[in-house]
């Protein structure tokens, strides 16, 4: 069976006086019917320009540069265009952003909003619309649908302003959900209401979840594979269990480690000296050598090659021996 | 060493909202009554989410907000009633960190200039020492002297937030209210700043009032621990007591909400309906009812407001503190 979506060296860039900058830099991966995956990274690592890359919302300059695939069900995104396209963005391919008070329009009530997008993929009558757009604010949640629908999104606390956009995105019955830092700007309590929103979701409509996070916190439990990435490039992937229990990249290793938790030794962290390099001056090599306390001799100059480190479980790094797939 | 370093009481701050030429004014009771202590050397966290009121009580004790009741003791003087005079002296030895290293640095001044600020304010340093101490400063808090004559957006979010440190630093102060200092930054920063917070807390014998959201990293620094919900402190205690044996419903979903990195941890996730009630119509009864999954409550809980009070040894406000335990965890 193919997966859902196919995306190969996927790679962005942006224009620049002095050369162009390249903060997506050779991104593949695959995500099946149904599956849900993490895309780990921090703030730089380019994450959530991959995401944005998927739909073909690149802000300008920027370019998905020749040689870059992204297929969905075969279907090759970066060669649609029109109708065509529009079909994918907000339709097979639902978006939740991380801030709804700047994604969402001030001066609509929220009712419109998702009746918009309700009509967008879909001939309908006004009475139809209507019914689909409680239906769906009664979906993710939100109390007294019909009344609330007339609500503008200042009269919503944030927790409900997220719903209305996981509403928006679900409109378009997508077979792939992409939810960028979905509960970053929310409080601790509301984010697991939306975290379990989004898991029930999914299930019911049998629907595939990436989940954008800069957070390792928020995959646990929640995700079936986890991919990591740095510096503009994925470095390792791994069922999420073993990525937890066994991470292979000194990256991964490093970020678990400067965590902190409620549980263990308390006090001074473990933390990753410098900072994430710039999308303009990448490092040779191995992106994280000059950050790496392991570092060897060919991870300054050789770009390491992906090696199995576990079951499911591959990382980009010299120190891994490589084991049997 | 004898009794705290600072000591507020009964401390309330209403922000008047939305008057109308038609309409009467509505009132956000964004603290209503708090009472904590800060011990010399010590760290105090302040946990709430957004809207508990933990921001305005934290600048209420400097005066940064107007606070409308209560009193502040700051090593004996009394805050609220001091002169411009007496402020400018107590603003030396009482520092803010701000949590947005972005928005709290002027982008027109050099760092350096920043960080002098202070010292030339308070007239620590005769003017031609002035340069040596900036970039001590700066050494102590991880930067390079030559960072002095660089501008805020040459640097990044983590090294903004060492400045920010070294400019509260700069007068020497002996209590620090450092807000959210690491919630703006990455994990692998997060880390490198809490070290730096430790490590400055042992070298200079600092107290901290720790503004927060999230308990994991509350555990790190902190010895005490109170918790804030609807603009009153909900539980107060020791650290691990805190931590360990959660006594008010809030603080439980709140430990159990700290996404952890562990996906084999065998929690119980408690899953808080709805959100708090809205901070211009307090409920009468515990603010916390209208959300609240303790199994012991009732009618008692919607209709009269529980105080702080002694539970173990920590401090609740919970008509039904000594079962929470009993619940799952």
């Amino acid at each position: 069976m193919t997966p859902l979506l196919t995306v190969d060296n996927l790679r962005v860039t942006f224009p620049r006086a002095a050369g162009p900058s390249t903060p997506v830099d050779g991104v593949s991966f695959a995500i099946d019917r149904g599956e849900r995956v993490a895309l780990v990274g921090e703030s730089g690592s380019g994450k959530s320009l991959t995401c944005l890359a998927l739909l073909r919302l690149i802000p300008n300059p920027g370019v998905i540069a020749p040689g870059s695939s992204i297929r969905l069900d075969g279907t090759e995104v970066l060669s649609l265009e029109g109708e065509a396209l529009r079909a994918i963005r907000g339709g097979r391919i639902g978006l939740v952003f991380q801030d709804p008070m700047t994604s969402l329009n001030p001066v609509l009530t929220v009712g419109y909003q998702v009746r918009e997008a309700v009509t967008a993929h879909r001939n309908m009558s006004r009475a139809e619309a209507r019914d689909r757009t409680i239906a769906l604010l009664d979906e993710v949640g939100i109390p007294d649908p019909a009344e609330r629908a007339d609500a503008y999104p200042h009269q919503l606390s944030g927790g409900l302003r997220q719903r209305v956009m996981i509403a928006i995105a679900l409109a378009g019955e997508p077979d792939l959900l992409v939810a960028d830092e979905p509960t970053t700007a929310l409080d601790v309590t509301i984010q697991a209401q939306i975290l379990e929103l989004l898991d029930r979701i999914r299930a019911r409509r049998n629907m595939a979840v990436l989940l954008i996070t800069h957070d390792l916190g928020v995959v646990a439990g929640r995700t079936d594979r986890v991919m990591v990435m740095y510096a503009g490039q994925i470095i390792e992937t791994a069922p999420t269990a073993r990525l937890f229990a066994a991470p292979a990249h000194p990256y991964t290793q490093a970020l678990l480690q400067s965590m902190p938790r409620l549980t263990g030794p308390v006090g001074r962290l473990v933390s990753i000296g410098g900072s994430v390099p710039d999308p303009t001056a990448w490092p040779t090599g191995c992106r994280f050598h000059p950050r790496c306390d392991r570092r060897i001799t060919p991870c300054a100059g050789e770009v390491p090659p992906w090696r199995a480190a576990g079951p499911g479980q591959e990382a980009r790094c010299w120190l891994i021996e490589g084991v049997a797939p | 060493m004898s009794g705290p370093l600072l000591e507020v009481a009964d401390l309330v701050k209403h922000f008047p909202q939305g008057h109308g030429l038609f309409r009467p004014g509505r009132t956000v009771h964004a603290v209503n009554g708090v009472s904590l202590t800060v011990a010399p050397k010590e760290t105090l966290a302040l946990v709430g989410e957004s809207g508990s009121g933990k921001t305005t009580a934290g600048r209420a004790v400097l005066r940064l907000v107007e606070p409308d009741a209560g009193t502040v003791r700051f090593d004996g003087v009394d805050v609220l009633a001091a002169d411009r005079r007496a402020m400018k002296a107590l603003r030396r030895r009482m520092q803010i960190v701000f949590q947005d290293p972005y928005g709290s640095l002027d982008p027109r001044m050099t760092v350096g200039a920043s960080v002098a600020e202070g010292i030339e304010i308070h007239r620590l340093a005769p003017k031609p020492e002035i340069r040596a101490r900036v970039e001590r400063l700066l050494g102590e808090v991880g930067l390079e002297p030559a960072a002095a004559d660089k501008y805020p957006h040459q640097f990044s979010g983590g090294q903004r937030q060492r400045i920010g440190i070294a400019r509260a630093l700069g007068v020497d102060p002996a209590f620090v209210v450092l807000d959210e200092p690491v919630s703006a930054l990455d994990v692998s920063v997060q880390a490198q700043v809490l070290n730096l917070l430790l490590d400055l807390q042992r070298d200079r014998g600092l107290s901290y009032l720790f503004i927060a959201h999230d308990l994991a990293v509350v555990r790190q620094v902190a010895h005490r621990i109170a918790v804030m919900y609807y603009g009153r402190i909900v539980e107060q205690g020791g650290r691990d007591e805190v931590l360990e044996r959660p006594r008010h419903p809030y603080t439980r979903a709140l430990l159990s909400a700290v996404p952890e990195p562990d996906p084999a941890a065998q929690r119980v996730r408690i899953v808080l309906p709805g959100d708090p009630p809205s901070p211009t119509s307090p409920p009468p009864g515990c603010p916390f009812a209208s959300r609240c999954f303790h199994p012991a409550r009732d009618g008692r809980c919607a209709a009269e407001r529980p105080e702080l009070r002694p539970v173990g040894p920590s401090l609740v406000a919970c008509h039904h503190a000594e079962s929470t335990w009993e619940t799952p965890r």
